[in-house]
């Protein structure tokens, strides 16, 4: 059959030349512009989010200070920071954010599969944001129910924003599951069928391999969270009993009857392990490719990161229990999901020894992105090495419900991915934008927001070794707290104030950069993949202009002996440049 | 959870399956002239088909879950079986003849034969509104004999699994809409080909899923 790509046959590609402001930059179909709109949007709530931290903080380390952070107010904010940073900024800056922007341009293609559908889905998005900031703003305030929404407490009277928080908190994910699957057919879609010549599934970069498995596990994953949002709604509007056990609510016998809380945690759980992994995996692919580029060397076992990512993503669906060992379950349960747990550390390592080896001996330059990405390799192993204890029943128990948890999490999938945002962030901005960013403002960027999360998260898992209960609005005086605990506290809190703060930094710099950057090249790294090497930086509408580029080699041939540049880019043909094993270089 | 996860081990061992047979006996970094003449599709199939069977991969894991919230659900001691209405039958027959409707239009979609169109989607509309309607039928006589949602997780499964299953119908039954308008105002066979076989996918799919569904409810 005749090579024709998929984007220049004029049937399976809608037209959509944008002609007006209003086409180019607010209903558009182009896939860097929804990227673009995908990432301010989660940008933006990600900042409420970090906000609503800050007020935490202030409450925990300055306990009575300041009035008007009532324990109300207290739950709503662990609620809405935990649901908003986990779903509404990591998930969504991931997959619709970076994914949308890369999966096209580093497989070659014009734009995904089906445009219109791509912008619905950020549109649907950006709907499901309006409905849960609307929840701030509604009589009672939003869901203070914690972001893992247990029933009952998420629907019992009691819980701050139990008439209409709660509802518009389970709507507002309904509605951004939606989202999520326009979205995410497209992505599957596109890396499966849109690719250009010579762009075989193994000569992918690692970012598109990352995100196209983390769409999988989220199109899979979900919809467990769509039934127990669905079924919640019911148990709340309409009174049946899925997850509402007969109770006494504030004194007074609910109509409810013979509920399973423990139903609700399992559908919960079903998705809320995947989606650990939704926001890791494409972490992990974006930083492998960092990292080589910056090294100056192929990224280490590249087949191997490939089956890793495979492996992580089949194995975190058989996992979830391991956050309920405190729920009670039989004993060969929890042996089974601990021995998972363990198992999935196993290709997780792999990928962690992979990345080490790559800067092994490279050419490493130290620039922004790659000092993030670096920063992320050193906060990661450290949240992996904290889930190893807590993988564990024997361990977990009692640190169940600490500050270790808190800190474990936070550094594996709060901290590890912020940074990777960042590395990403910075390595690609020269290509979003066509300026260079200020490296100066970068570097500051960089080391006060990784020395100053080391200072806020390390001293948690010693609070949580004391056995300070987390979710916690005031802690009292309790004797197991000595009264360097409580100093510790208040010291995270100006750790937590100073990392804000510095996030000013970096719009500082993305701001000055747009207004006055040096303008930066097509190809400013030196990088081999296919979104360097466009016509046009920015990227023009349709990317590649008349002619779809062809590959002819894999996207890591950096510091290939006998080729004057340090660097191959895909395009290069293999009568024009050496491969890598032409020259004995070990792979 | 049985359920959901041996769903998801098949469609795992599928999908992981088939990528590493894609992966295994590749040297990437070596070069490849068989590998520079890849024309970048996977599948010799058209992009709306894929994104079909992934969406119908979504969709099943989200029955497999609802099923597996009502067998976990099940064994607890408050539930009282439903006696399904005799309606479901008649509903039954009524969405296999759209099935089959369905099948006889694509049929005749693929052979150009255009003057059976219409009636075709016509027919097949027709007994899929019958269906829902029949589906509404039933739920207002358990509800008229005072089964409500509240009065037992039984009914409320019931109640919450035709509605999921229907609401999809709808989603259907948009897509039905254009292609039929697209017929009635005078397009080619070829134009709505694509459409029509998809449709006819997604029908079998939901006749399947439903007797899946009505085979666990008079289960049980």
């Amino acid at each position: 059959m005749a090579y024709v790509a998929i984007a220049d046959r004029d049937h399976e590609i809608e037209h959509h030349d944008p002609d007006t402001f209003i086409t180019k930059y607010i209903w558009s179909q182009d896939h860097k512009v929804i990227a673009i709109q995908y990432s301010l949007i989660a940008i933006f709530v990600g900042l409420i989010a970090l906000g609503l931290s800050v007020m935490m903080r202030l409450q925990l380390g300055f306990p009575n200070d300041f009035s008007f952070i009532t324990p109300e107010h207290y739950y709503q904010f662990v609620t809405m920071h935990g649901m908003i940073m986990v779903i509404y900024l990591l998930t969504a800056l991931f997959l619709g954010g970076f994914g949308n922007y890369l999966i096209p341009l580093m497989c070659g293609s014009r734009d995904m599969v089906f445009p219109y559908m791509n912008m619905l889905s950020v549109w649907v998005y950006l709907l499901s944001v309006i409905i849960l900031l609307a929840s701030f703003f509604v009589p009672g305030g939003s869901t203070g129910a914690g972001w893992t929404l247990y029933p009952p407490q998420a629907i019992a009277a009691g819980t701050p924003g139990v008439d209409w928080g709660i509802l518009l908190m389970l709507l507002s994910l309904a509605v951004f599951i939606v989202a999520f699957t326009m979205g995410g057919l497209n992505y599957v879609t596109t890396v499966l069928q849109a690719r250009c010549k010579g762009m075989t599934l193994m000569r992918m970069p690692l970012s598109v391999w990352g995100i196209f498995t983390a769409t999988v596990l989220g199109l899979l994953a979900f919809p467990a969270l769509l039934v127990s949002a669905i079924m919640m709604i019911l148990d709340k509007t309409v009174m049946s009993s899925f997850f509402m056990p007969a109770a006494l609510i504030a004194g007074e016998q609910s109509s409810h009857t013979g509920g399973s809380p423990v139903l609700f945690q399992h559908l919960f759980w079903f998705f809320g392990h995947p989606e650990v992994y939704i926001v890791a995996l494409p972490a992990f692919g974006i930083v492998s490719d960092v990292l080589a580029t910056h090294a100056r060397k192929n990224i280490f076992g590249y087949r191997m990161m490939v089956w890793a990512i495979l492996a992580i993503g089949g194995l975190s669906f058989i996992v979830w229990a391991h956050h309920m060992y405190v729920s009670g379950m039989n004993p060969y349960f929890g042996f089974f999901f601990a021995t998972t747990t363990l198992i999935i550390a196993v290709p997780t390592a792999l990928k962690v020894y992979n990345w080490v080896l790559t800067l092994w001996q490279g050419n490493i330059h130290l620039r922004v992105p790659m000092l993030f990405a670096i920063g992320f390799i050193f906060t990661f192993i450290h949240g992996g090495l904290t889930g190893i204890f807590l993988g564990n029943v024997v361990v977990d128990l009692p640190l169940s419900d600490t500050y270790f948890v808190v800190a474990h999490f936070h550094m594996v999938m709060g901290v590890s991915p912020v940074l990777v945002v960042f590395a990403a962030i910075y390595h690609w901005f020269p290509k979003i934008t066509g300026k260079m960013f200020d490296e100066r403002l970068g570097r500051w960027h960089f080391w006060l927001t990784f020395l100053g999360t080391y200072s806020i998260y390390l001293p948690m898992h010693y609070l949580g070794f004391l056995g300070v209960p987390r979710r916690y609005f005031a802690m009292g005086d309790p004797s197991f707290m000595p009264e360097s605990a409580h100093s510790l506290n208040t010291a995270i809190t100006v750790s937590a104030i100073i990392v804000a703060m510095t996030q000013i930094l970096f719009f500082v710099n993305i701001i000055k950069s747009l207004r006055s950057g040096e303008k930066a090249g097509p190809n400013p790294w030196g990088a081999t993949s296919l979104e360097w090497l466009t016509p046009d930086t920015p990227p023009k509408h349709g990317n590649w202009g008349h002619h779809l580029p062809e590959v002819h080699r894999w996207a890591y041939d950096y510091s290939v002996p006998g080729y004057p540049d340090d660097f191959i880019p895909q395009t290069v043909p293999a009568d024009k440049a050496p491969s890598g094993r032409d020259h004995g270089v070990k792979h | 959870m049985t359920i959901t996860l041996i769903f998801l081990a098949a469609i795992m061992a599928t999908v992981i399956g088939w990528l590493l047979k894609q992966t295994l006996n590749t040297q990437p970094w070596m070069a490849s002239a068989a590998d520079d003449a890849v024309s970048g599709r996977s599948l010799d199939t058209h992009s709306k088909t894929i994104a079909l069977t992934t969406f119908l991969a979504v969709a099943t894991s989200l029955f497999a879950l609802f099923i597996s919230a009502y067998t976990m659900r099940m064994h607890m001691a408050d539930w009282s079986p439903l006696t399904e209405p005799n309606m479901l039958w008649i509903n039954t027959g009524l969405l296999v003849l759209a099935s089959i409707a369905y099948q006889l239009t694509r049929n005749a979609a693929v052979a150009a034969k255009q003057s059976f169109l219409k009636p075709g989607l016509a027919i097949s509309g027709l007994f899929t509104l019958l269906f829902l309607g029949g589906q509404l039928l039933a739920w207002q006589g358990l509800y008229a004999s005072g089964h409500y949602m509240t009065s037992n997780p039984a009914n409320a499964f019931f109640y919450l699994l035709t509605a999921v299953h229907g609401l999809h119908i709808l989603g259907g039954l948009y897509v039905w809409a254009r292609s039929t308008i697209k017929v009635w105002t005078g397009a080619e066979a070829d134009s709505v080909r694509l459409s029509i076989e998809l449709c006819t996918v997604y029908w079998h799919y939901l006749l399947l899923v439903w007797l899946v569904l009505f085979g666990l409810l008079l289960s049980t």
